[in-house]
């Protein structure tokens, strides 16, 4: 009997209490896109060319060689930070080149937004994995979309620096990349980076010429006495690369915060510094050769 | 009782699909259009008043008609339609007179919803990818359209802290698309060649024109404050919208570009104001989660709205959308609306 059976199932609980329905899933809208640029301006297609282009340097000319890749996590965002250096800093491209190729996950590269108003340059970097240094860029990809994030802290400081001022870590800013990580929630993997310094010393600098180009500095590199002016400025030393990759440090703060505290942030900013700068030490003082390792 | 509702700028496209759409809604009791030209598009219902430059009749027709909504749609954000200092009467004189009118202490407005731009962000290269309601812009504006706008905000941000009875909300649009809204944009991406600047490929994001209006009436009809993008979801670069419709570009040089594009603005070939070179420079990007949260639901992508651009512009050449033309005829309209030999259905109430 019809009547019957509904009263049955009307004294089961759930029937009584009417369940939520799950919300249908909203519709996808269409979303005819041609290209695969993703909101950062970023291009896998563009960034497996860059790859492709890139894996021979990679191998041959600088024989990139890694210790402690397995530090960097294989999912969540993280936030990797190394020294910086290099007139046109070889270091970027190597690190996240490694990360890509070895563990099989993009890696974003922050930089100062000077690049995006150099035409084709800027088009390029972006295509290829960079993304304009702003904090909330850095927080997006971090906490919403839980990506790796590259930065130098250092930033220009770093690269503009002279040759005989290698592995001198520059100052870390005002800890900015702290900041973010714990807004973020992400653990930051400190990156120890020897042989930029030499594929691309920087003997000179010209603050006139730095002033009228309105470029952050002007080097005159020993790449373009060896190599030309016109060569120079793309021809890198071969001098071995060793990356060593440090204990991720985690913020013991809970993220998305509106303040974090001031002398915290520097205090881990420091304590980053420091192990950085001991890392390198330790490594030069192993390493026999600038060519070789 | 409805909804009284009057709309500024009902002959731009904004006003006058507005009404449109809000002669379909029964809640709404009343519609008063005011512009200082005649309607474009054919209207059943609204009642047209005929406005200066500078809006000066708005406040006896708030008072007369008490109005508890207005809808301002007339802020000019195209600045190849209007020259300079006419579009500073129309956007900052207009806005001031509106806000007079509707803070006035015996004014029965409630309710405000304003329709500005993205342009108030700007474009440069220090700009965050996606920009948030609260976020500022990173340089200063250069061109007098961002500036209006700029003026405008401000002036209706001290309205709304002066008026707490009036719910003030400012509706910031990206730059919209679809099958038949003629801008800037549209206009370049009708050309043979489509401009872009050497070296530059600037990821853009479009709204689609029917999301304008739906946004319009969403944050109408849900008496929302406070300031809101619309935009549509992602963006897309420049290459990759001219690819969709179509369209090969041509370069102009990075350097110099408003130079170089000045002769064929003269000629009329191109129409690029500032404003427009520094967005296909370095694009823009808003972040559109605030309105989504609130409950509405876009119906298209940037890539949709560039889509919906595409066939409409391809509709038209073929000559398929072209509609007849609508003349507004005063005698006619008030022929069809008040006199007593026409028979007109029951008004909802």
């Amino acid at each position: 009997m019809p009547g019957g059976r509904s009263l049955g199932e009307a004294n089961r609980s759930r029937a009584l209490v009417p369940l939520p329905k799950p919300a249908p899933d909203p519709e996808p809208l269409a979303d005819p896109r041609l290209g695969d640029v993703d909101e950062w301006g970023r291009s896998e297609r563009m960034r497996a060319i860059a790859r492709r282009l890139y894996d021979p340097i990679y191998r041959h000319w600088f024989r990139a060689e890694w210790d402690g890749l397995d530090k960097i996590p294989l999912e969540g965002g993280a936030l990797l930070v190394a020294n910086h250096a290099g007139a046109i800093p070889s270091d970027a491209p190597t690190i996240m080149h490694g990360v890509e190729t070895e563990l099989g996950r993009p890696v974003y590269g922050l930089a100062d937004y000077l690049f995006r108003a150099i035409p084709v340059v800027g088009t390029m970097w972006a295509r290829t994995g960079g993304v304009p240094a702003h904090p909330d860029n850095a927080y997006r990809l971090l906490r919403q979309q839980r990506q790796l994030v590259l930065v130098f802290p250092e930033g220009t400081r770093g690269t503009g620096k002279l040759f005989k001022d290698r592995y001198q870590l520059r100052r870390f800013g005002r800890g900015g990349f702290v900041e973010i990580a714990m807004r973020a929630g992400v653990p930051i993997v400190p990156i120890a980076v020897v042989g930029a310094e030499e594929a691309m010393p920087t003997l000179w600098k010209s603050p006139t010429a730095a002033k009228l180009t309105r470029l952050p500095y002007f080097p005159l590199t020993a790449n373009m006495l060896a190599f030309g002016p016109l060569l120079g400025p793309f021809v890198y030393f071969p001098a071995k690369f060793k990356l060593k990759v440090l204990d991720p440090v985690t913020m013991d703060v809970a993220p998305d915060q509106d303040r974090y505290s001031r002398s915290h942030i520097m205090d881990v900013s420091e304590g980053i510094r420091q192990s950085l700068q001991e890392a390198l030490l330790g490594m030069l003082a192993d390493r026999s050769s600038v060519w070789f390792g | 009782m409805g909804r009284r509702v009057l709309v500024t700028g009902l002959g731009s496209f904004w006003g006058g699909r507005l009404a449109q759409a809000l002669e379909n809604d029964p809640s709404v009791e009343l519609i008063v259009g005011l512009d200082t030209t005649d309607p474009t598009v054919k209207l059943e219902r609204t009642e047209f008043v005929r406005a200066d430059q500078g809006y000066s009749i708005l406040s006896r027709i708030v008072r007369a008609t008490r109005v508890d909504t207005i809808l301002h749609t007339f802020l000019v954000v195209d600045s190849t339609s209007m020259s300079g200092r006419p579009l500073h009467e129309n956007n900052v004189i207009g806005t001031m007179n509106l806000l007079a009118a509707a803070g006035a202490p015996d004014s029965s407005v409630r309710h405000l919803v304003v329709k500005s731009s993205t342009l108030v962000y700007g474009a440069t290269h220090r700009d965050p990818t996606w920009f948030r309601e609260d976020m500022t812009r990173t340089g200063a504006a250069r061109t007098r359209v961002e500036r209006s706008l700029l003026e405008v905000e401000s002036y209706l941000r001290d309205f709304a802290e002066d008026s707490p009875h009036v719910t003030v909300a400012i509706l910031r649009f990206a730059n919209v698309l679809g099958t038949d809204i003629v801008n800037p944009i549209s206009k370049a991406l009708s050309l043979p060649l489509v401009p872009s600047i050497f070296g530059f490929d600037p990821l853009l994001q479009f709204v689609e024109e029917d999301d304008v209006i739906r946004a319009l009436e969403f944050v109408m009809r849900t008496d929302l404050s406070g300031i809101y993008n619309v935009a549509g979801d992602g963006r897309l670069p420049w290459s990759e919208v001219a690819t969709m419709a179509g369209k090969r570009q041509i370069f102009m040089p990075p350097l110099l570009t408003g130079l170089s594009a000045a002769p064929l603005t003269r000629l009329g070939l191109v129409e690029l104001p500032d404003e427009v070179i520094d967005l296909l420079r370095y694009g823009r990007g808003v972040d559109n989660s605030r309105l989504k949260r609130a409950g509405f639901d876009y119906r298209f992508t940037s890539a949709g709205a560039v889509d919906s651009f595409r066939k409409g512009y391809r509709l038209r050449k073929i000559g398929v959308l072209d509609h007849p033309q609508y003349k507004y005829e005063r005698d006619v309209e008030t022929f069809f609306r008040q006199s007593p030999a026409v028979i007109r259905p029951e008004r909802l109430s």
